[in-house]
């Protein structure tokens, strides 16, 4: 039976990865995903996970040794936040080029300077075009849920690519909530084992992350990019599948109560919790709002965004991330860019909020929206603004 | 590989750009990066390999009468050989 537990979403995560029996781990502390790979190391240390622990000296070490240990048929996860993602960045790039399925949990944090640990988007923002398939959770049930489908979707023969699972920093690694943990079987059943075609072995000897030259390199990029888009149809599969099985759904898009709304909010992540009271709030007021959550971000499922968006008004979206010097926040300058082609669209407004930690509470988003439904109506250049700087 | 580089799309790539046939270096032909190539006074050569050791590409083989040539299909044109060569058999010169 399963079991509801009440835990820190980070140590969920680290028994999520236990019961997924994981055969390899590379990681590095930093906060504020510390707490994940210290349980997954408390874990394998007691006896309680079988798996190779590797307390590398830097993040792109860690990268670097989970390129080895996917490559060779492991079972591989990591977890890392902020510097440490950026400090990884290159070798992000190598882990899906390779093809190499990979999971790691980013607790999701600010990139320096000034040194901020708090959360934001503004790391994983940076490895938007590495290649990743990248999700968005928004609570620690999904961040379980998340880490069991990912390992069947990364490992798939037909996607095989590294899996990001963005979890916010503090708003979500660090609370501790109700959680549904599976059984260990139950997992097991779920999730078969990693059989890789093509691993390192003497047996068959392959050569991997060879060089292409200028007539190869075009073909393989667009493969590449071919995989992640069309890996979106195993990823909605394994869902379906987790729903069935465990009875918890999930959607590359969601919404809610966006029947007939004329201001849609758009948000990923935790802040969606708080922006779904307060829809209640202005709905209980009257108000025809709705709001849309984003949980796939790579492979990017446009069409679903437009079929959640296409009868509003006024579309706010909330980035939590600044694109310094950029025309738009990094998830609304995307979304603009695949409503231009279309006839019917709303508005877009693109709000940055929540950066390095600050909170964004539901007075807040009813502030936001107020206020972006005014910009939508006033201006006539595309509105793009900060919530709540001084000054 | 059944097809060139040239040839090949991407449908037809393996996840990741492995490589499974092992030793097919072998077929790149680096030896359009060559600007000037070795030419031989064969009757010079006293046939000690000292341009072969030295070749960074392992490209110098024996030819049929003993004296050491580089294969032109893989030879880069560095021009170590010629630097090397003792009895002064190789000289370089531009490509066409």
């Amino acid at each position: 039976m399963a079991k509801r537990v009440g835990i820190e979403s980070s140590i969920a995560v680290a028994d999520t990865v236990k019961m997924c029996d994981v055969d390899v781990v590379a990681a590095y502390p930093i906060t504020p995903q510390t707490h994940i790979v210290e349980h997954i190391a408390d874990l394998v240390a007691n006896g309680e996970l079988d798996a190779e622990y590797i307390p590398v000296e830097s993040e792109h070490s860690a990268m670097s040794a989970c390129l080895g240990s996917s490559a060779a048929g492991a079972r591989t996860f990591t977890a890392t936040a902020s510097q440490g993602l950026e400090l990884m960045h290159e070798v992000l790039y190598v882990a899906s080029g390779m093809r190499l399925p990979i999971v790691m949990a980013v607790a999701n944090r600010a990139v320096s300077a000034p040194l901020s640990i708090w959360g934001d988007h503004s790391d994983v923002m940076s490895c938007r075009d590495t290649g990743w398939i990248q999700v968005f959770v928004e609570n620690g049930q999904e961040a379980v849920d998340m880490t069991i489908c990912s390992f069947k979707i990364a490992e798939d023969p037909s996607v095989l690519l590294p899996f990001m699972i963005n979890l916010d920093g503090f708003h979500l690694s660090h609370v501790i909530e109700p959680i549904i943990f599976p059984e260990e079987e139950e997992v097991k059943a779920f999730l078969p084992n990693f059989d890789y075609k093509y691993r390192l072995t003497p047996d068959h000897p392959v050569a991997m992350g060879d060089f292409a030259t200028p007539p190869l390199f075009t073909e393989a990029r667009w493969a590449h990019h071919m995989a992640l888009v069309n890996s979106q149809k195993k990823i909605v599969e394994v869902w379906n599948e987790f729903e069935q099985k465990f009875g918890r759904g999930y959607k590359p898009v969601e919404t809610y109560k966006t029947e007939g709304a004329e201001t849609l909010l758009f948000t990923m992540g935790s802040f969606s919790e708080t922006a779904m009271t307060a829809v209640d709030q202005m709905r209980e007021q009257g108000k025809n709002v709705g709001l849309v959550r984003l949980r796939l971000w790579r492979p990017f499922p446009f069409e679903e965004i437009y079929e959640a968006v296409k009868g509003a008004k006024t579309l706010i979206v909330l980035d939590r991330a600044l694109s310094t010097g950029g025309p738009a926040g990094p998830v609304a300058s995307e979304i603009k860019a695949g409503l231009y082609n279309k006839e019917v669209k709303p508005k877009v407004v693109s709000i940055i909020g929540g950066i390095g930690g600050r909170d964004i509470h539901d007075y807040d988003f009813i502030n936001i929206v107020e206020h972006g439904e005014a910009l939508a109506k006033t201006s006539d250049i595309a509105p793009y603004e900060i919530y709540g700087v001084r000054g | 590989m059944s097809k060139s580089e040239f040839e090949l799309t991407w449908q037809e790539l393996e996840p990741g750009c492995i490589v499974t046939e092992p030793g097919n270096a072998v077929s790149y032909k680096t030896g359009d990066w060559r600007s000037q190539r070795p030419t031989y006074k064969f009757e010079r050569c006293i046939k000690c390999g000292v341009c072969q050791l030295f070749c960074p590409e392992g490209c110098i083989k024996k030819n049929e009468d003993g004296c050491f040539e580089a294969d032109l299909y893989h030879c880069k044109g560095c021009g170590i050989c010629a630097t090397e060569c003792p009895a002064y058999v190789i000289t370089m010169e531009d490509e066409a």
